[in-house]
This record gives C-alpha cells, structure tokens and sequence, in this order.
C-alpha cells in the first residue's frame, strides 16, 4: 500500500490521505457506488461520494473543492458503514470540507457560515447558543427563512426551549488555550 | 452503576425534557450519573468542518475532566455521543494525532490517556447494563394500546458500533416492548433527520423530514420515539413548516426514549418534560392509556 502511495507523490490523492486519519483506505475504492446509492442526499449532489473519489484520483482538486457534494452531505455517516472497503468516506467529506473552506473554494452554500458562527460560540463561550445562532448566522445569511422561523421560535421561547442568553463555562480560558494550541500545530487562524 | 454525565449543550434547553426524563428514569435504575464538572461543547459537526485537531481537542477536554475512578462516560446526544467516541477512538488508532490532541490538552493543564475512558450512548446502557428484568419489573403504567415508531436517526448506531445493527437497530424496539408498547416495525428507523440542514437548505431537509413522519403516518403510529435532540428538533420543531411545505397533515408527537420509560414507571409527566415538545404529546397518550396521568 505504501508503495502505491508513494506513486502519488504531491498529487491531490495524497493530500487528502493525508489529512484523514484512515484516509489511506482511500486508493482500494472499487468505484462500486454504494456510497452514492446509500446517500440521503445523492440527488442533491452534482458529484456523488464515488465520482468524487475518481475526481480525487484523477488529481481534480479544483473542480472537487468547488463541489456542492460537501455542502448536501449530512453526515449519515452510510456511506462510511457500507463502503466495503473500509473507506471512512464520511470523514473524507469532512477534509474536503475544510480544504474547501480554508481556501474560501465554496459556492451557493451558507454552510462555512453556519458552521463559523457555531464554532465562534463554542471558542468565545465554550458552549453552543442557538438563540445567537438562530440571530447571527439567519439574519445576516436568511433574513427571510428567519421570518418564518419567528412563530416557531416563539414556541420554543414560551416552552422554555431557548435561552436568551449564552452560557459560559468557568474554566473558558483553559479551552481557550487548548483551541489556540490547536490552531497554532494545524497552521490555521 | 457509576457514570460521567456528559448532557451537552442540547440538553440543557432545547432537549430539557431529554435531561430531565434521562436523570428521573436513571434516578429509578440505580444508574449514578456524576455530571462533568464544568463540561464544554462536543463542536457538534461544525467543528470537524473546519479544523480536526481542535474539533478533537474541544473534545477531549471533556474526556480529560473525568474523574480518575470513573471510567465510563454517557451521553444522550447522539451527536455528542459520537465526537466523544471518535475523537478517543481517533486517538487510539492513531497514536500520534493522539499525542497531538495531548499537546492541545497540555496547553490547559489536561492530559488524557487514550481508550482510558468508554463512551456509551444512554440507550445501551440501560439496554445492555440495566437489561430487561430489571426494566420490566418497574413498569407499572404498561405502554399497552400505544403504537410507537422507535427511531434510531444515524449518529448512534453509525460508525461506530455498539452493538446494535447499523441498517437496522433493535435496542429501542426491544426496550419499547418490554414497557408493553406496540412497537411498529418502522423502515426508515436509522434513516437521516437531515442534521443541520434545516439550517443551510430547507427544501433538502424537509423532503428528509416528510418522509419520516409519512413513513410512520403509513404505519398508523401514534408516536415516534427519539434518542436525539437534532431529530426531535427537526420532526418536532420544524414539523408545522413541513406541513406547510408539502400541503400535508402531519400531527405526530415526537418524545424521548427516557421521557416513555418514565411514563411506564408511573413518574410525573411534568417531571419528564412533558409538554416542552411542539406537537403535544398528552391528547394521544392518555386517550390510548386510559384517564389522566398526572
């Protein structure tokens, strides 16, 4: 196996293998389609799970950065349990994922968006706050999508469903050092 | 039975009714649950979108913070149930991503030593650990007459196993049946909620969501049966705006597992959260078991 990667010096393939812990298992995909034919949202997708790994091994790193594949999948994670080669194809997403959004190669999805104000909260709070989602991240990307949520969020505020407030956890500064730590051995900000 | 608590973040508002059903129902097993003290987010799946090493050293922190003579932890949340379980089973596969995540760790004063601690979901320890006598033998208010789709949703029984099948569970139908429940055979049972969709693509979700509830409309269910707050938050929730979507009619409750057990174990729906769900729950309870609840 190793010899086979080893042919794959600095092509696409091997940048992804090496940014997925098991990514190896990535050069034994059959092309047998079970992901895409597993995936919830494969009609929803301009590449499935298995053209995009013929694009990875066809060294295709444009055109599968820009993909919306990333941005349908919902982390079912069937793909992964049906691949019967052990591919953790869902965990392969996640490294296009953010290869994509680290070189801002996303288009036509709010997904890097949503996913960012989350993680703001869990950096700044330590804790997620979905009142804050619900206003940062809809009002500035879906202001209309947010109208319609109103009744429903108000149903969840009188159910006692939703805080106003973030929670902040004592020890914030001590995950603050594990994320800062964690960003400065992976090279991103 | 001695357990960390790991709640997360769902638990403490938007699936209350999860946590309070969780420690009532444990409360009555003789499960001990010691809540992590200080406990952070898991990242849900927005960290992994962005930067694996912090999402798995968000992650161990919590693992980290068990006390050293505990040596299992229990989440509810699917979601929070898998980042734990990967980020240590990351950590044992691959040594030295393990060794980075400790970096991170160390950078907090933290340290933890790969597989020291055993991720379980709640549903298998009370499936697995508790079992069917001792379940069986706390019921005094049988589920009988109630037609209940248990559903699994993806984060527990995929990719990691617990022993469960991962196309078609059945920890949940067993754990129904044993409350007397009329537990339907349910098809899409481990299909997906569509996650975090009902956030970035309403069309895509919806469709995801309106099959589940058709699915279990088509089966004459009375209710469906949860183990996760995503899933309860988009069947429930959202299903008002699904109707309004596709013209339909859908008026399912959707509970937790915990909030059904205690039920069956004749607790105070008030205690277990009753109530906090959108699409109420009472009406067909109490028509199918008979008089009053409370």
């Amino acid at each position: 196996m190793a010899a086979h990667i080893a042919e794959k010096k600095g092509t696409f393939l091997e940048e992804v293998i090496e940014a997925t812990p098991g990514g190896e298992r990535l050069v034994h995909c059959l092309q047998c389609g079970s992901c895409g034919g597993s995936c919830p949202s494969g009609a929803d997708m301009q590449y499935t799970p298995r053209t995009l790994i013929a694009m990875i091994n066809a060294n295709d790193r444009d055109a599968v950065l820009a993909a919306n594949t990333m941005w349908a999948c919902v982390s079912c994670y069937f793909c992964t349990s049906r691949c019967p080669q052990d591919i953790p194809i869902t965990d392969i997403i996640y490294t296009l994922k953010r290869l994509s959004i680290a070189e801002k190669r996303y288009r036509d999805t709010d997904a890097p968006a949503l996913a960012k104000t989350f993680t703001d909260f869990v950096d700044r709070y330590g804790r997620s706050f979905e009142f804050g989602l619900a206003t940062g991240y809809h009002l500035l990307k879906r202001p209309i999508s947010m109208m319609k949520m109103g009744p429903m969020g108000l149903q969840m505020f009188t159910r006692g469903r939703m805080a106003l407030r973030p929670t902040k956890i004592r020890q914030i500064e001590q995950l603050q050092a594990i994320i800062n730590k964690a960003k400065e051995l992976s090279g991103s900000k | 039975m001695k357990f960390a608590y790991y709640p997360g973040c769902s638990l403490e508002r938007n699936a209350a009714a999860y946590d309070h059903s969780v420690r009532e129902v444990s409360d009555l097993l003789g499960i001990k649950l010691q809540e992590i003290d200080d406990w952070n987010c898991c990242g849900a799946t927005e960290y992994f979108s962005q930067n694996e090493l912090a999402a798995c050293a968000v992650i161990a922190r919590n693992l980290a913070l068990v006390e050293p003579q505990t040596d299992q932890i229990v989440a509810p949340c699917a979601a929070c149930y898998l980042n734990l379980a990967k980020t240590d089973k990351l950590m044992v596969d691959h040594p030295e991503f393990g060794k980075e995540v400790n970096q991170c760790l160390a950078a907090g004063g933290l340290k933890y030593e790969p597989g020291r601690v055993t991720v379980r979901h709640m549903l298998d320890v009370i499936v697995d650990d508790v079992g069917e006598t001792a379940v069986r033998d706390k019921v005094v208010r049988p589920l009988a007459g109630l037609r209940v789709a248990p559903y699994y949703g993806c984060q527990v029984v995929r990719p990691i196993d617990n022993n469960d099948n991962p196309e078609y569970p059945m920890k949940m139908d067993h754990l129904l049946s044993w409350l007397g429940a009329e537990v339907v055979d349910y098809p899409v049972k481990a299909h997906c909620c569509g996650g975090h969709l009902t956030q970035i693509s309403e069309p895509q979700a919806f469709e995801l969501i309106r099959r589940l509830l058709q699915n279990a409309q088509d089966y004459n269910t009375d209710m469906i049966i949860c183990m996760c707050p995503m899933c309860q938050l988009n069947l429930d929730g959202y299903q008002s705006r699904v109707n309004g979507f596709f013209g339909t009619e859908f008026k399912l409750p959707i509970m937790y597992f915990t909030q059904m057990l205690g039920i069956a174990f004749g607790i105070d729906p008030q205690k277990l959260g009753f109530g906090k769900e959108l699409v109420t729950a009472m009406p067909v309870l109490e028509a199918k078991l008979g008089g009053q609840l409370v």
